[in-house]
């Protein structure tokens, strides 16, 4: 899948936008998502990991 | 059950290879946060060996380069830990060495000898990064063992390497003011900039591997403003990239996003081991692991002279291999100093 599908038709230059902007969606939401389970077990585990000693 | 998830596809790709590369991308990610470089130069071979065509392992390799850069940044940004400034300025010089080193290229390309000189630039260059960190490392832990108890000469700003700050001295102006307070010359900055632009065009790669030195050593900020612009830089190199490659509709959005899902994560932790683990540590371990991928490219682009596609597996197999080494190391070192920061109360380890 190399993403220029979803805009058939399009310039070229319109369809690399659209897969920069594609990826750049993806980047921010795996930042926030993974900024989100960090936040709520992150202490957790660095806690788990100190004590097994 | 397992016969349908198996049949499943995700973004075109099978269950089994879109984990590999989750697993990889982790990989990758590692290096990404913690050293702010290692990922065009990893995951681009890989995919060529895995069979996917030169444009589509450069392209998608490039638009991956984009996305983790712009994870990594977002979070070194938290971290006030990105020179924009300096990043912007020294993209100009970045875009006009690219132009530069691909015209190189073309030239080299009519007189047949491209590949050639190509390849043996690529191995002496990693050849030469890796023998520069591993002797940094080197020194540092002689330094280390010749000062302990008395030693406080420079001790507040050896964070800047020595030849940086002999370079710093030499005051041409126009001199910018970095963020970090320091200045430097408009014109080292400018010629790092198209140094590092010049190889990648003239190798085709991203290019973190020599930007984030660059700016360490020439430049001379501190390490983790090194790291954090390098990633910057590695951003804007990487959304030109996948916007030259996207245009020719040869991007694989299943390999970037997989490799992103992993990637995400392993930046995550790599930008926060930075904050635990003593990075003299590590960077012997990075400096022969850029050895041993020279080692690797080296017999590569022997496989492909030679057309024994034995060699190739074998270059793979250590440049995956050492990369895995590194990474476990970066790991392990984080979950050491983990335990020695916050396993035994009111102990203070080195980290930040």
């Amino acid at each position: 899948m190399t993403g220029t599908e979803l805009l058939a038709g399009a310039s070229p230059s319109v369809q690399a936008l659209a897969v920069i902007g594609i990826v750049l969606l993806e980047a921010i939401a795996l930042y926030v998502g993974y900024g989100a389970i960090e936040e709520a077990v992150g202490s957790t585990v660095l806690d788990r990991l100190a004590n097994r000693r | 059950m397992i016969e349908s998830i198996l049949a499943t596809e995700l973004l075109g790709l099978g269950p089994e290879i879109f984990g590999l590369f989750i697993v990889f991308g982790f990989m990758v990610g590692v290096f990404f946060g913690f050293f702010g470089m290692g990922g065009a130069f990893l995951v681009t071979p890989a995919l060529l060996i895995l069979g996917y065509p030169a444009p589509v392992a450069i392209g998608s390799s490039m638009t991956f380069v984009f996305g983790t850069a712009a994870i990594a940044t977002m979070k070194h940004h938290d971290a006030g830990q990105v020179d924009y400034k300096l990043g912007a300025l020294m993209f100009v010089g970045i875009i006009v060495g690219i132009e530069l080193g691909s015209r190189l290229v073309f030239g080299l390309e009519v007189l047949g000898i491209a590949n050639v000189v190509v390849g043996v630039a690529y191995v002496l260059l990693l050849a030469a990064i890796g023998v520069l960190f591993t002797r940094s490392a080197l020194n540092t832990e002689d330094d280390d063992a010749g000062t302990d108890g008395n030693g406080n000469d420079g001790d507040g700003d050896d964070e800047v390497p020595a030849i940086a700050r002999k370079i710093q001295s030499y005051e041409i102006p126009p001199m910018m003011t970095l963020a970090d307070g320091s200045r430097a010359s408009l014109w080292t900055i400018s010629g790092v900039g198209g140094g590092v632009g010049l190889v990648s065009g003239f190798l085709g790669v991203g290019g973190g591997f020599v930007r984030m030195p660059a700016i360490y050593y020439v430049i001379g900020t501190s390490l983790a403003a090194a790291v954090g612009t390098s990633l910057f830089g590695g951003l804007m190199s990487g959304a030109i990239g996948a916007f030259t490659y996207g245009r020719a509709g040869v991007i694989d959005l299943g390999i970037v996003t997989a490799l992103l899902v992993g990637s995400a994560l392993g930046a995550r932790i790599g930008s926060s081991a930075t904050a635990y683990v003593d990075e003299d540590d590590v960077t012997i371990y990075f400096g022969l692991m850029l050895l041993v991928a020279s080692v690797a490219v080296g017999i590569g682009e022997l496989a492909s002279w030679l057309s024994m596609p034995i060699l190739d597996r074998l270059s793979f197999v250590l440049l995956v291999g050492s990369a895995l080494f590194v990474c476990t190391v970066i790991l392990y070192h984080g979950a050491l100093a983990v335990r020695r920061t916050r396993g035994v109360p009111g102990s203070a380890g080195h980290g930040d």
